[in-house]
């Protein structure tokens, strides 16, 4: 039998790609608390034990079932001024956008608004 | 150009409906996720890392002005204004959404343009010399060779499921722009000496990627008439013993190293034989009327050099020196092939604006002829331009920034989207290129260096052809952080040859240094009128070794 995959260090969140338009999109605690997607990272839900981290996989396998996201995975970060940042380069690049090009993607507010920030 | 008749058109319009058909499936959840992706892949949609993206055909990188202008125009409404030219003389959007691409293909398709096999494990748009029917040392125009070559594979029943991609490139020159050593298929147009026929020198196997090899030619001087069926035999051979089992050992460079070329081609020969040739190889009116679209223009009588270009250079030494670095001697009398740079100082290599696509798009249809190359250097043609004209375009691409005078220089980087685009990145390209520009940004001490190919890629994937380059940078991963591979004596021409590696990885600020460091070592060692490559060729690697190990030292 396979072992089961191993899950990132925590704390963590949870991000995909909106199936419609390919946005990358994190799991946020919704008003009713269920969980949600939000455009913004600084509002991502981060996760720091297994049964939260259980909760935002069991939202992940849902949501890309029910064909809204795709490309939905855990990622392992730091608190850096009270907001979650990815450990790994690569996932900051997801969260920001392109390094070359700071007028485009989330570091833009591509996406994020007005109200999604506050 | 080739135009469609009635059977492209529709061919291409029903695609499009079915994928539309395919995308709204997807959206209303009655088919997921795995059961879409090779579909959207066919199409050229690609996940990356924050949108989708989408690859547009660009068959052997010859372009209409319409068609600029249309791309310009998805660009705009679509996308974010911009695009990015690619090393297989595509071009890709990167921020397009999964809903809008029905509607985007449909406006390709009023310009007779797809995404058809830009992607998944078929034969892919094939490219050429980007100088095809232009250039002074070519002894046929490939491009109907390779417009053939797609009708043919287009939705080739037989190959529509490869162990893996296929990539087939072709050049009617003695000299290789087609780079037709590092592909899948390489085809190069030459003469019988005997008979002084056209005919085919066959290469296969040549690849990048984490296994680079450099192609071996199966057959010297196939005749024109059999193509096809040659073509088909080596397809057989391939689809039939390439290994499916493991992705990374699915190429056919794979096959043909593991069984060695001689019994590759033996296959390849034993199948040819056995194939009903007549039936597979296209009519010869078929071949006729699409060698037809590829005539040359009616050329105006000239005189060989332009008395007003001339005086146009004497008087203004900055549009001297770009029409001496950006110009190529031309077929026809008093004519210039012009190669517009895409690599401005400080710009992502490859990368058009809308505006600037639709400023090309003007000149070509103004001075050459409506039409232009994409290279696979990820710079624009205007193949047919006369010499007198030369200075004002270059004043009109000077206002949008597009008249660096870089081609073949240290600063005509190619580079991959690397890790600020692309999900299989295993660092970033871009922001590379941009401190090697930074740093040779000088004109004088450009020219002073001379030709130079400088081609990083983001991954083992090779997309930015680093393996070939005089000087190649591979971007990787290690202990978390992003380090730099830094490969030489690679060559993309006739003359191919896969780089090698200088040493440890270095840290992204520290590789300007490097090629600084590397590049020293050439102008202090060089013979007169010895280029780099040459130069490394001649004196080998240890010169350059020691020198990049001062760097290397310096920052472990």
């Amino acid at each position: 039998m396979a072992a089961a995959p191993k899950r990132v260090p925590l704390p963590a969140i949870l991000l995909a790609n909106d199936l419609l338009d390919g946005d990358v999109v994190f799991a946020v605690a919704g008003a009713n608390g269920q969980l949600a997607w939000t455009r913004d990272p600084a509002l991502a839900l981060v996760a720091s034990n297994d049964p939260a981290a259980e909760s935002l996989e069991a939202f992940a396998a849902a949501e890309i079932a029910g064909n809204r996201v795709v490309d939905a995975y855990l990622v392992d970060v730091t608190m850096e001024t009270g907001q979650p940042v990815p450990r790994h380069f690569r996932e900051r690049f997801k969260t920001l956008g392109p390094s070359n090009r700071p007028d485009l993607g989330k570091q833009a507010g591509d996406g994020i608004d007005a109200g999604q920030r506050a | 150009m080739y135009r469609y008749d009635e059977f492209d058109e529709r061919f291409v319009r029903e695609r499009v409906a079915q994928f539309r058909d395919q995308v709204a499936r997807r959206l209303d959840g009655s088919i997921t996720e795995d059961e879409f992706k090779p579909l959207r892949l066919k199409n050229g949609v690609y996940l990356q890392l924050h949108a989708y993206m989408l690859r547009i055909a660009i068959p052997y990188g010859t372009l209409s002005s319409k068609q600029l202008r249309q791309l310009a125009l998805i660009g705009e409404r679509y996308d974010r204004g911009y695009g990015h030219f690619t090393t297989r003389q595509n071009l890709q959007f990167n921020w397009p959404k999964l809903r809008d691409v029905p509607e985007i293909l449909d406006l390709l398709a009023d310009v007779e343009m797809h995404c058809i096999q830009t992607s998944g494990n078929c034969i892919r748009n094939v490219t050429a010399d980007h100088f095809a029917g232009v250039a002074q040392d070519e002894i046929e125009d490939p491009r109907p060779t390779a417009e053939l070559i797609r009708q043919w594979s287009s939705l080739h029943p037989e190959f529509d499921y490869l162990p893996r991609k296929f990539k087939i490139a072709v050049t009617g020159a003695e000299h290789d722009r087609a780079v037709i050593k590092a592909h899948d298929i390489g085809l190069r147009l030459r003469r019988h000496p005997d008979t002084h026929e056209v005919s085919y020198e066959v290469s296969v196997g040549g690849g990048l990627g984490r296994t680079p090899m450099i192609g071996k030619v199966v057959r010297d001087y196939l005749p024109k008439d059999d193509l096809l069926a040659f073509l088909e035999a080596i397809m057989r051979v391939y689809n039939l013993e390439g290994r499916r089992d493991n992705k990374y050992k699915a190429r056919v460079k794979i096959l043909v190293h593991e069984i060695g070329v001689e019994e590759f081609r033996r296959r390849v020969e034993e199948e040819f034989a056995r194939l009903d040739g007549p039936s597979v190889n296209a009519d010869p009116a078929e071949v006729a009327r699409i060698a037809a679209y590829f005539k040359a223009p009616d050329y105006e009588a000239l005189p060989a050099i332009s008395r007003v270009l001339e005086a146009t250079k004497a008087a203004n030494p900055a549009f001297a020196r770009w029409v001496e670095v950006n110009t190529i001697p031309h077929k026809a009398p008093g004519y210039a092939a012009l190669t517009i740079s895409l690599k401005p100082v400080g710009e992502a290599p490859g990368d058009a604006t809308s505006d600037q696509m639709r400023l090309v798009a003007d000149l070509a249809e103004q001075y050459s002829q409506a039409e232009i190359r994409v290279t696979h250097a990820q710079n624009l043609v205007l193949p047919y331009v006369r010499q007198r004209d030369l200075f004002a375009i270059w004043q009109r691409l000077g206002e949008a920034g597009l008249a660096s005078a870089n081609i073949g220089l240290i600063t005509d980087i190619i580079s991959c989207p690397g890790l600020d685009y692309c999900a299989l990145a295993t660092a970033r390209s871009i922001p590379i290129a941009q401190a090697i520009q930074h740093r040779f940004a000088d004109d004088n001490r450009q020219k002073a260096i001379g030709e130079l190919n400088i081609k990083i890629s983001g991954c083992i994937n090779a997309c930015g052809h680093h393996h070939v380059g005089h000087i190649g940078i591979l971007g990787l991963e290690k202990r978390g952080i992003e380090s730099y591979q830094i490969t030489l004596g690679g060559d993309a021409t006739e003359n191919a040859a896969i780089g090698e590696i200088l040493g440890p990885g270095l840290a992204a600020e520290d590789v300007p240094d490097a090629i600084e460091r590397i590049v020293n070592v050439y102008l202090s060692e060089r013979a007169e009128g010895e280029s780099f490559i040459e130069n490394v060729r001649r004196i080998g690697l240890a010169p350059f070794k020691a020198a990049f190990q001062e760097v290397a030292h310096a920052v472990a």
